[in-house]
């Protein structure tokens, strides 16, 4: 999978599943913030990027990960 | 000194209609809301006949992350209390500065059960779950939900018990009033209509099989009932203090008059006559009435041959030779279990106010004990101003509420 479909891919996932505008998830916006995630919500951002990319992570790797950017490079990291 | 207690607002959602209007005239018509459902005879229910309630849309109405928490029942609870503040008059501002209560009926939440743990075999990770399933299984979904949507801030409580849940909310909802605990609380019940959530019930065969005429399968009192339909929804049902309705210039609907309660101490699942009895003895004389005051009563009845012979012979019991009229609204709508205590309240309410006694559709013959009672067939129209609703549930629970129409 190349960078440019991850980031298709993950943007398309996140505003559907946040119900935010594709727009807004930009490389350098803060995921959190963005996404309006609270410790719960972050739940469901890991089930969603494991489910989707079918990797194994958890809340505590994924809440070092702060902007979209970061999470792209974090999800071709772990299927490379 | 104990204060009255009045009703300011009402909400209903259920398979009679989406709000009040809808049921109002759903309840003229003596329309039936049953259905055969092709999904439960293929997961191989004994009984495929259902109750059809539509899941309410509400995104665009709340967030993500507020639905995220709440199974398909709090969701029916949301918009029936939605209309009830509206009705009662009640803005978000009064509700975020006052010590409002929470009182709800709510007795299994079965659906996210099932859903969580077919995930998490399936992944073989409890993360994949997600985060809304552990609010969405506890049998406290409701009330922890509106809670939080709504802000309230006074008492904050479901009530399991059972088919009786609703009821005994309202019930005891009406004693933290009365004691000047509470000056007003959100009181209702809501039932999840999914098949998982019914599927245990429908293998002691206690539905009714008359698959092959779903608008006739729920019969209450008549000589050939074969079982309850399940159903669900959500209703809500407002009570305040007469003087905290009059102080903010509220609507006042009616009035909360009595709560009898009583439990059989006998067997799980088979009523008897005495728990019932007592419950509406209570109930009578909690109200300081007397039982010719009553003008309509609607009973438990859910359409089992044990159950209704045993709630007639309680109510030819209590009622000796004065006979008001009695009528299961379960004909039209089915059983709506957690929810019928307050359903039932909001449904004897708009007959009420518009003059009229539903048809106990299907009731064509009687037996030997619906004999005994007043049941109409077809619609009446009669002007009353009190009646009396019973609510019974397994593990011999009983409840029962006067409610009068209120005069000052």
């Amino acid at each position: 999978m190349t960078k440019e479909e991850i980031i298709s891919k993950v943007n398309a996932l996140l505003a559907e599943e946040f119900e935010v505008e594709e727009e807004v998830i930009t490389p350098d916006a803060n995921i959190k913030k963005t996404l309006e995630l609270d410790s719960l919500s972050l739940v469901d951002l890991v089930a969603l990027i494991d489910g989707e990319f079918g990797i194994k992570t958890n809340g505590a790797e994924m809440s070092k990960v702060l902007t979209f950017g970061e999470l792209y490079d974090f999800i071709a990291g772990k299927i490379a | 000194m104990e204060r009255r207690v009045v009703i300011t607002g009402v909400g209903i959602y259920s398979c009679l209609g989406k709000n009040l209007e809808e049921v109002k005239q759903s309840l003229w018509d003596g329309k039936s809301g049953i259905i055969f459902d092709e999904v439960r005879k293929s997961m191989g229910f004994r009984s495929a006949l259902t109750g059809h309630v539509d899941l309410p849309n509400l995104k665009g109405i709340l967030s993500r992350n507020q639905r995220v928490y709440m199974p398909e029942q709090a969701q029916y609870a949301y918009v029936a209390t939605a209309e009830a503040l509206a009705n009662a008059k009640l803005d978000q501002d009064y509700l975020e500065s006052h010590e409002v209560g929470l009182l709800y009926g709510n007795d299994s939440s079965a659906e996210p059960v099932v859903k969580s743990v077919d995930t998490m075999r399936e992944k073989g990770d409890t993360t994949m779950i997600g985060s809304g399933g552990i609010f969405q299984s506890m049998n406290s979904a409701v009330t922890m939900n509106l809670s939080c949507i709504f802000k309230l801030k006074g008492i904050n409580l479901t009530v399991s018990g059972a088919c009786a849940s609703g009821s005994h909310a309202i019930g005891l909802g009406s004693l933290l009033i009365k004691w000047g605990l509470q000056d007003m609380v959100v009181c209702g019940g809501a039932q999840e209509i999914n098949p998982y959530s019914v599927c245990s019930f429908d293998g002691i065969s206690a539905f009714s099989t008359r698959e092959s005429d779903p608008t006739k399968a729920s019969r209450p009192f008549d000589r050939d009932r074969d079982g309850l339909v399940p159903s669900g929804g959500g209703a809500t049902v407002i009570i305040e203090s007469l003087e905290s309705a009059i102080k903010r210039g509220a609507p006042i609907l009616a009035e909360v008059i009595g709560y009898g309660f009583s439990s059989n101490g006998d067997h799980i699942s088979v009523p008897n006559v005495d728990g019932p009895r007592r419950s509406l003895e209570m109930a009578i004389r909690e109200a300081g009435i007397r039982k010719e005051e009553i003008g309509y009563v609607n009973a438990h009845a859910t359409s089992t041959h044990v159950g209704d012979q045993n709630e007639a012979k309680a109510i030819a019991a209590v009622f000796d030779t004065y006979k008001p009229e009695v009528t299961s609204t379960k004909s039209q709508t089915g059983h709506e279990m957690w929810m019928a205590g307050a359903s039932e309240v909001i449904y004897s309410m708009l007959m009420m106010k518009n003059d009229f006694i539903a048809a106990n559709i299907n009731f064509e013959n009687p037996d030997e004990d619906s004999a005994k009672l007043n049941i109409p067939g077809q619609r009446v129209s009669k002007h009353f101003d009190t009646f009396l609703s019973n609510s019974f549930g397994f593990g011999g629970t009983n409840s029962t509420l006067i409610i009068r129409d209120f005069k000052g």
